[in-house]
């Protein structure tokens, strides 16, 4: 397979046509099993009861809010490097969904922080360094929305979008480098995870049927803006 | 759960609602891109 045919906008249109129902099923299917796995199979927590249950979209959201930030970086670093239309539309596509998780992130952090550490917030590292990630999803959309030319745009956008990814070591690492009312990582790779193994099931189902919903939505914007621009 | 009923549902229903809103708006300029 040929992957630089697919780098045309006019080439890509139908291939993401093909394939993002398959990515919205399996998205379907995969929170239908995560959902199912959190609340019927895994157990009560032991010390937080069943609040903890919101760690299967906390975590999975976080998870994908920090990925597709980098996912929008790379793609607006090719389009930099190669002056290539479709990097700019993938950036530009990815966009309003990064901020959406990185939203969902923070306003299911806050519900569970209250029954746990007894505020909706603090200005720790990690809850601030999250925040900041939403306010540079902010500004490449709007940043990309007031400049009319789409190229120049996505040029613009891809500047602050590579700048902006200095912040997602920042956030994976604020646990670590300073003292936070955050909880350290629940799953590293040289670790692993710190957690129930139906717990964990659940929970990378759930990261796993975000993940395949993102690319489902991605890819039907992206045909949206290639209509938009070219027609 | 009673307790703890809000935060839990809050949650899940934030975040399915916002879901479901990002796939109506996606629909909505799907049709408005085709026309």
């Amino acid at each position: 397979m040929n992957w630089f045919w697919y780098a045309s906008p006019q080439t890509f249109y139908p291939l993401a046509g093909r394939v993002a129902p398959w990515f919205g099923g399996a998205a379907l299917l995969l929170a239908l099993a995560g959902l199912y796995t959190g609340f019927f199979v895994a157990p009560t927590d032991a010390q937080q009861g069943e609040v903890y249950r919101i760690i299967y979209i906390h975590v999975p959201a976080a998870w994908l809010s920090m990925f597709i930030y980098l996912v929008m970086a790379v793609w607006a670093a090719l389009g930099l490097a190669f002056n290539t239309r479709l990097s700019g539309m993938m950036a530009t596509a990815l966009a309003p969904t990064g901020a959406l998780f990185t939203f969902i992130a923070l306003w299911t952090g806050s519900l569970w922080g209250r029954p746990t550490w007894g505020t909706y917030w603090v200005w720790d590292a990690r809850l601030t360094s999250e925040l900041v990630l939403l306010f540079l999803y902010f500004g490449f959309i709007a940043l990309q929305a007031a400049i009319d030319d789409p190229r120049r745009a996505d040029r613009a956008g891809a500047l602050l979008a590579i700048v902006g990814a200095v912040n997602i070591p920042i956030i994976h690492y604020s646990v670590v480098w300073w003292n936070t009312l955050h909880q350290g990582a629940s799953v590293s790779v040289t670790k692993g995870a710190s957690m129930q193994s139906q717990m964990l099931a659940a929970m990378l189902l759930m990261a796993l049927a975000f993940w395949m919903y993102s690319i489902a939505v991605t890819l039907v914007r992206v045909r949206c803006i290639i209509r938009e621009r070219e027609g | 759960m009673s307790d703890y009923g809000f935060y839990l549902w809050g949650s899940y229903a934030v975040t399915f609602v916002l879901l479901f809103v990002e796939i109506i708006f996606l629909m909505k300029r799907k049709r408005e891109a085709k026309a």
